[in-house]
């Protein structure tokens, strides 16, 4: 599959950035919901600091975004970016996904069929 | 055909696993597809394996069970009761016969919008280990899975060259 010279770009960075065990269990606890950079760090024998500097590392690579609620700033996956690179990450939610799409599937035949 | 997002939403210390799809057909139709053994065959799956349904009884007291065989010949069969059938709400027991005693209890409810329909299903595990292990066992498999391919390709040089 061709890809565009920015695809590339970003799909290294995304790479580099999961090479990182750290930074890898952060993007599977995000795949189950949003959380800050103190809930993200509990888990971790390692400072609040450190976990928020991983953090940046996944910001820059486009696979995560904050936003700014009230005084918490919850860190999100990001699902654009993700669509390149999840194959491989939340097998959870790409079975989900898949049987849904054969569910539209069958609908759709089931439209036609009406 | 359009695809809509899933979202799974899986909070940490909880034992709930909620997943909201809406699917661009009328919710009887939905209903069907979720009801009608022969249709439910086509679709349902955790994956692309081979599906073959041994009872669907999608009545308030009725049965299920399901089993998937994976191209090596692994057998994963699932089953549970079906407690209320209607079309706005359906409660039924889950177990994978993988992890026998650990059973959840999924409410799914069809919400009519506009002719479009949204599918909301909550599973309440008997424990949050129960929900961790759920939905850990399948993301570890494919982080490590996916590392495996990420060498593969990065060995390949496929990444640079953008074959």
């Amino acid at each position: 599959m061709a890809r565009t010279p920015e695809e590339h770009d970003r799909l290294d960075r995304a790479f580099a950035a999961l090479a990182d065990p750290v930074r890898r269990a952060i993007i599977a606890r995000l795949s189950t919901g949003p959380a800050t950079v103190n809930e993200l760090a509990e888990p971790f024998p390692i400072t609040v600091q450190a976990v928020s500097q991983h953090v940046q590392v996944l910001e820059q690579a486009g696979l995560v975004t904050r936003t700014r609620q009230a005084q918490r700033r919850p860190v999100h996956l990001d699902p654009a970016a993700l669509e390149a690179v999840t194959a491989w990450i939340d097998t959870y939610r790409l079975q989900a996904e898949r049987s849904y799409r054969r569910l539209d599937a069958v609908l759709e035949k089931l439209k036609e069929e009406q | 055909m359009s695809t809509n997002p899933t979202h799974i939403t899986a909070p940490v210390g909880t034992p709930f696993i909620e997943v909201v799809r809406e699917f661009d057909a009328a919710i009887g139709l939905v209903f069907r597809a979720s009801t009608d053994p022969d249709l439910v065959s086509q679709w349902l799956g955790p994956r692309e394996l081979t599906m073959r349904v041994v009872e669907f009884d999608a009545r308030a007291g009725g049965r299920y069970r399901y089993v998937h065989t994976a191209s090596d010949g692994a057998e994963y069969a699932f089953h549970g009761v079906f407690h209320t059938v209607t079309e706005a709400l359906i409660i039924q027991t889950f177990e994978f016969e993988g992890a026998p005693g650990s059973v959840s209890l999924e409410t799914r409810t069809l919400d009519d919008i506009g002719g479009r329909t949204r599918m909301r299903q909550n599973a309440v595990f008997p424990s949050v280990a129960a929900r961790d292990e759920a939905l850990g066992a399948g993301m570890k498999h494919g982080i490590t899975d996916s590392m495996d391919r990420l060498a593969e390709l990065l060995g390949s040089g496929a990444v640079r060259q953008g074959r």
